[in-house]
Order: structure tokens, then sequence, then C-alpha cells
């Protein structure tokens, strides 16, 4: 697959990876061996026909290839860029034994990126269950629930906070790994199952989740707020200005576009020289911004080493080639001031890696003697999240004691008929993950209300009615049936 | 899509002077959960940023909530310009923010510093209807900037202005009209105190010395209001906190005012630079359309302290 050259594509939102061409994509999928055994879908959290939709594409079905995959995911433009294929499907791939795994994320975001262009969407009829479901947060767990339940003909409202919907996808993932247009689509193909967003609606706040059930009269909850909360260390210096969270960064620079200021109102200012604390794949992201808003120098500051670091391959692989310096085995121990309230530098220490701790992880032990300053405008804190508060503020949901919403295995909070899944209850994930939570809170919803579970299936015949008020040319042709 | 179904329609707006205005927007929802202290977030169009302001007033009955906005960086200039009746917002988010706690106390006292006044307002209210005796203390800088002297009038049993050339109510700061209150009344159990940092940190020194529990409302930079960014960290006591999610008030007696007012600077320039840039816009335009420029003219002479929007209404 074509990527932009590092140090051109490095000063610009526009996306890093083109995507496969038709002949690209022919080829790749020639190298699957359709194992029997079929260990990629075991990889896959929410169970992907992985060899059937590759097969497809190799016989130049390519709307089949986009059944395929819509029968699991509803998002499959999206998954292809931000899973992180290579702990999942192609970490299981027998090809990868050998050789490179089959690219199976890239085939998934060729066949996605066509069904956007063609205008494909596979819209399924629904019988009306006459059912209300409320999802809070439209976010990847939020979106994968609301169109389970929408499929079974229940009549779905999402609820946004944000002023525009998609959650992580929206604020967090920047254009140049996901663009905002692919959320747009993948947002308006749930449009089309017949949900409803509504966006500037702060759950908790505006209503409670007990106002919910009892005076707005929705049959089931589902709660995939995401977990949100940034954390910061605690080392000296943190108030300066100049210091801020990766979520802030992102935030402001991909949902508010500040990237793009003064056209539009929101600031950013990282300054010349940045330093990222954290290699996860928001530090990444992180980074990855800081060089397109023009910072000259960006480090990345970490306590283990890169073997360790939890951010996916390609990511980490892009932020090298596109000039980010990697301090590994760096621990940050205070941010130094410039005497006007903003960032001077950063001491930091060096680490060795000690004995394995509880995760098994070896832990990092200071090296004496090695502390060093790198001078920065701004530091980003890109360590984690915690669990947002307002649900807990507000209801009276039973959390853990580190405020994420306890559920039992399926998915149910302590509130009946309210379910909960993703980052909100395991603590910050990836999307697919959250993602596979939402289909799993959906089936456990289906069972409480009663509903039995359906399975797509493609219905030719069908095409000629239109429903949803679906164009002509997309044809809604999956009906559904009862299993 | 529906994503943007209900229109945020202002359904009434005064201008206080030539730096401040109300806007009474339609939410009947909001209007609903909103309780005093809370804010919410407003975007006056797609392009533009998200603002915290203070609730100053929310009407069930009408459906709709009130802001009071001061013009004096470019988002707030521009709302000044362009939300006339009639015309809707982008966004409206909340109600943000913990409630405040309106205890059992008896004697309160609430104080509003010149556009703090607004959102001190929904406090005295719900403690007069609780049956506390209120003493209502407000400050401007001068006469022409007084406004809600009657509303205030009708919830405070005791009532004193406070203007900085003494052409209104008494000469001096609101921290004078504290003290008067202090005098008088031994057994004040309460006080809110909300306008711009240095008015608030000089009414948490006033009542230090007395034990006063004394409550704050702090105007923190944020984005989305909702404990996600992290930008409106304050410190308060020996703790990092959250004002979007914690706040936004505090113990004023532990809030690090000087931390606070330095993170408010912190896009001092591009707050000036885009305020700059706007007003050569607007200068252009008028010239295009034949128009006085002069109301920009004054507005880019006059007030111009704080730097950008204002955190607080």
């Amino acid at each position: 697959m074509t990527e932009r050259a590092p140090l051109e594509r490095a000063r610009t939102f526009d996306e890093v990876a083109c995507g496969y061409t038709l002949e690209e994509a022919l080829r790749e999928s020639e190298r699957c061996l359709r194992c029997p055994d079929e260990p990629c879908i075991r990889g896959c959290p929410v169970g992907i026909d992985i060899p059937g939709f590759i097969a497809r594409i190799g016989e130049t079905d390519l709307r089949g290839a986009y059944d395929v995959l819509t029968d699991t995911t509803l998002l499959p433009a999206v998954c292809g860029r931000v899973c992180p294929q290579e702990t999942q499907c192609e970490g299981l791939c027998t090809v990868g034994d050998t050789l490179e795994p089959v690219a199976v994320g890239r085939l998934e975001r060729f066949v996605g990126d066509m069904a956007i262009k063609e205008g494909w969407s596979s819209i399924p009829f629904i019988e009306p269950s006459g059912l209300k479901v409320a999802v809070v947060g439209s976010g990847p767990a939020g979106m994968a629930c609301a169109a389970d339940m929408a499929k079974v003909g229940c009549n779905v409202t999402v609820f946004e906070a944000f002023q525009q919907p998609g959650g992580v996808l929206r604020y967090g993932i920047p254009d140049f790994r996901l663009p905002n247009d692919v959320v747009d689509e993948e947002v308006e193909k749930l449009a089309r199952l017949g949900i409803t967003f509504r966006c500037n609606t702060l759950v908790g706040r505006l209503f409670t989740i007990e106002q919910m059930v009892t005076e707005m009269r929705f049959d089931v909850v589902f709660i995939g707020v995401g977990a949100g909360t940034p954390t910061f260390t605690g080392i000296p210096g943190e108030s300066l200005n100049g210091v801020l969270s990766a979520n802030e960064l992102l935030t402001r620079c991909n949902l508010m576009r500040a990237r793009d200021f003064p056209e539009y109102d929101t600031p950013i200012a990282v300054g010349r020289r940045v330093v990222v604390i954290g290699a996860g794949n928001t530090a990444m992201d992180a980074l990855r911004v800081c060089l397109r808003l023009g910072a000259e120098s960006v480090s990345c500051v970490y306590r283990r080493g890169r073997a360790e670091a939890p951010a996916r391959g390609e990511e980490l692989h892009h932020a090298e080639q596109e000039g980010v310096r990697f301090e590994w085995l760096t621990d940050p121990i205070e941010i130094l001031g410039d005497g006007k309230h903003g960032v001077r530098a950063i001491r930091c220490r060096r680490m060795e890696l000690g004995e394995a701790d509880a995760t098994g992880r070896r832990r990092p032990v200071a090296v004496g003697d090695s502390d060093f300053e790198i001078e920065c405008d701004s530091v980003v804190f890109a360590i984690g999240t915690n669990a947002n508060p307002i649900i807990g503020q507000t209801s009276k949901l039973a959390l853990d004691e580190r405020g994420y919403i306890k559920v039992d295995e399926d998915l149910a909070t302590s509130m009946a008929g309210v379910f909960a899944g993703g980052d909100i209850v395991t603590g910050a994930a990836t999307v697919i993950e959250a993602m596979g939570a939402g289909r799993r809170a959906a089936r456990a919803m289906k069972r409480y209300l009663g509903l039995r579970d359906t399975d797509g299936v493609y219905d030719e015949a069908a095409s000629g009615e239109a429903l949803f008020g679906i164009a002509d040319g997309q044809r809604n042709h999956a009906r559904l049936v009862l299993v | 899509m529906s994503a943007h179904d209900p229109a945020y329609e202002i359904v009434k707006r005064e201008d206080f002077s030539d730096v401040t205005y109300l806007l009474e927007v339609h939410h009947p929802e909001m209007a609903r959960a909103a309780r005093p202290g809370q804010f919410v977030i407003v975007m006056s169009h797609p392009k533009g940023e998200r603002i915290p302001l203070t609730l100053a007033d929310f009407d069930a009955g009408r459906g709709t909530i009130t802001l009071v906005v001061q013009a004096v960086g470019k988002t707030t200039r521009e709302m000044q310009r362009d939300l006339q009746v009639g015309s809707s917002v982008y966004a409206l988010i909340g109600p943000m923010g913990e409630p405040s706690h309106i205890g059992p106390a008896k004697k309160v006292v609430c104080v509003g510093g010149g556009l703090g006044v607004a959102p001190v307002y929904p406090q005295a209210r719900a403690y007069h209807e609780r049956g506390a005796y209120v003493i209502g203390v407000i400050g401007f800088r001068n006469k022409d900037l007084v406004f809600w002297e009657d509303k205030f009038r009708a919830v405070c049993d005791e009532f004193i202005v406070c203007s900085d050339d003494g052409s209104v109510g008494m000469k001096g700061l609101v921290t004078a009209g504290i003290e008067v209150a202090l005098s008088r009344h031994a057994d004040i159990e309460q006080l809110i105190a909300i306008g711009p940092p240095i008015m608030m940190r000089g009414c948490a020194e006033v009542t230090r010395p007395h034990k006063t529990p004394t409550i704050v409302s702090l105007n923190p930079i944020m984005v989305d209001g909702t404990g996600m960014c992290g930008g409106c960290r304050v410190k308060v006591g020996d703790r990092i906190r959250f004002a979007c999610v914690e706040g936004p008030e505090f113990d004023a007696h532990q809030v690090d005012f000087e931390d606070l007012m330095f993170r408010l600077q912190r896009f001092k320039p591009e707050e000036k630079a885009a305020l700059e840039r706007w007003q050569q816009g607007c200068r252009m335009e008028a010239e295009v359309h034949g128009g006085s420029s002069a109301r920009m003219e004054a507005e880019a002479h006059g007030r111009s302290s704080g730097g950008g929007a204002p955190r607080w209404s």
C-alpha cells in the first residue's frame, strides 16, 4: 500500500496511508491460504469472517466482500484503519509464521472505502419492535450497540455530549489516520438504519440515567461514554502553561479544528519543541499531531523500552519515519518553568529494566546520577485515562473502586435495564474492543427485552423496495430472519 | 441525520452596556435541569470555539436559560454582533458542573462583581426561597454598568451596591461591602462570591480572619466541560481539581488564585491575534458597505482586559 513520503506528510493532516488500488488488493487477497481452522477469526474481537470477505475480493466481488464484512462490523473503513491487527487477526495469520501476514486491515479498509465511494449500504428490512433504546455516547461502543439494536427493530436514540457524533473517532484519532469524512460516512450509515443521533446532550446533567428509564420511557439503556478523564503524574511543574493532556491537544486539533486557527476560533499553541510523555497509540497521535502543527522538534519520553511500548507497531513505525525522537527508558521527574509560568524544559532520569512486576512487564529502575534536561515549550501527557465521574455523580449505578461502572458477565449494571460497555467498564482499550463490548451488550439487551436474535440474509430479489429513504442505487437487500 | 435538530433560539436580548449583554435562550429540557452554580458551553457557529458561561438564570415555565456575556474577545464580540432575537446558537450544552450546595445556612452573603453579578443571582434566589436571610453585595465600576438591581432587591433582605468611583451606592470594591456586612452581622454562616479572580481572591482574604465559609465559582479555560481535556485543572488545597466536573465552585480559602490567573493567560497571544484579525475584517466590511466603523473602533479601544472570551458570565 502506498504511503505519503514521511517528511512530506509530517507537515499535513492528509491521510498517511493512501489505501490499496484494486490490483494491489487482488494481489494481496491471493496470499490468503483459506486455512480450515481460520485462526484469524479467533483473533478478531467481533469475529469477522475474514477468509470469507478476502475470498470475495479475490473473485472481484467487492460488493459481496462488503456484505460479508457488514454481517459483523458496521464500520469497516474505520476498523481497517485503526484496529491493532498485528496483535489480532494478522498476529494469528498462518502466512505470518514465515512471511508478512496477509494485510487483513488494509483489505478491510479497501472494501470499506469502496463502499463509501460507491454509496453501498446494507440496510436490512426491519420490523419495528416498538421498543425504545437509548445509547449514551456515540463512540465505537455506542455505535456498535446502536446498530445491533436498530437491526432488530428497536427505536434507537444515541446521545452525544459533543456537537458532532463519533466519540473518540472524532475527537481523538487524527485525520491523517482516520479522516473525519470517513467518520461522517459511517455515522450516516447508522442514521440510515433509522438511528437518531442527539448531539449536545450531556447525559447525567441534562437528564439522569434514572430519568431515562422512568420518565423518558426507554426500555433499555446502554452506557458507552468512554473513560476519557486524563491522568497526570503529579511531578512538579504540571500547572505551567504549556503542559496539557493528549486529550486536550487532540480534541482542540481534531474536533475543534485548532489546526486551522484562526479560520476556526479554537487556539492551540505547542511551540517549537514538544515533549510527549507516554508511548501508547494516543501518544503516537499526539507526537505526530505536534509535527503537523509545525513543531521543529518532537520527542517521546517513555520509562520503559521500545519493546514494551503499548502503541500499535505501525503507529510507532510511522512516528519514527516522520522524525519523532524517542527517549526510551526515560522517566520525567520535573517540568521546569521559564519564569513566566511557561515551560522551559523537562528534567528526566534514565532508567533500566529490572525484575518483572505483577503484570509480567519488567519494572523500570532509575539509573543513578543520570538526570538530564530536554528543552521544550510544551509537555503533553499521554499516560492514560481514568473513569469519567459524571455518570457516578448523577446516578446510583454501582461503580468499582476506581470509578468504572460495575457490570456482570452480560454487561448489565446494578440497575435493571441499564447496560454498560467499553472504556467506562474496562478502562482505556481499543476501538475494536469497545465495538466488541457494544455488540456483547446488545446481545444481552435483546435477551433482556425478550427479542430473539436475528441474522442477516442477503436477498437480491428484495432489492427493488427501498426503505428509510434509501436511494434506488443503494440496494437494501438484506432481510432479517429469526434464528 | 438529525444531529442538530433542536435550534437553540435566542428569545430575548438585553444590552446592559456597550459591552455587556443578556441572552435568553430556548432550551426547555435544560431549563428544567439547571440548578444554581452550574454552567453551559456555547458554540455560536460551526467554526466557533466552545466557551463556558455560568448560568445567570433559568425558567422552567418559559423553557429558557439566561446568560450574561461580556464582549471582550473575538468570540464574545462576534456573539454581541450576531446573536439577535430570532437567531440561534450552533451548540448549547449543559447544564454542567456540580450544582451549588444550597445548605441550611440561615444567614448568607451573595457577592457579585461586575459580570459575576449575574451568576450569583440564582444562589441568592435559592437561599431566599429556603427562607435564609440573604445579604446581597454587588459591585460595578460605575453606575452605567449596573444591572439587575431590582432582581436582587426582590430576593435580598439587605442589599449593598458598591462602585469603584462612588457614582452609585457606596464607593469602594465589593470587599468593602463585605466588611460592612460582616460588621453588622456576627452570625453570617456562608458567603458566595463570583467575579473576576482578583475580586474573588480579595473576598477570600476578607472572610479568612472571620473563618466565614466562603465559596467561589472558578472560571478556568476549558474545551469540553465534561472532564475530558483537563485544561480546567485548578489547585485547591494540595490537590489538583478539574473545575468542570468537580467544580466550578470551591472553598475560596483553599483556592490558589495566582495559579488560576496565570493559567487564564495561556492563550493570550492567540486571543489577541484573533481579536485583531476580526476587527480588521469588521473594519473592511464596514468600509465596503459604506457603514460607519465607529462602533468597532469604540470597541477596539474599550475594555481589553482579560485577554479573550470571559470564562464566566
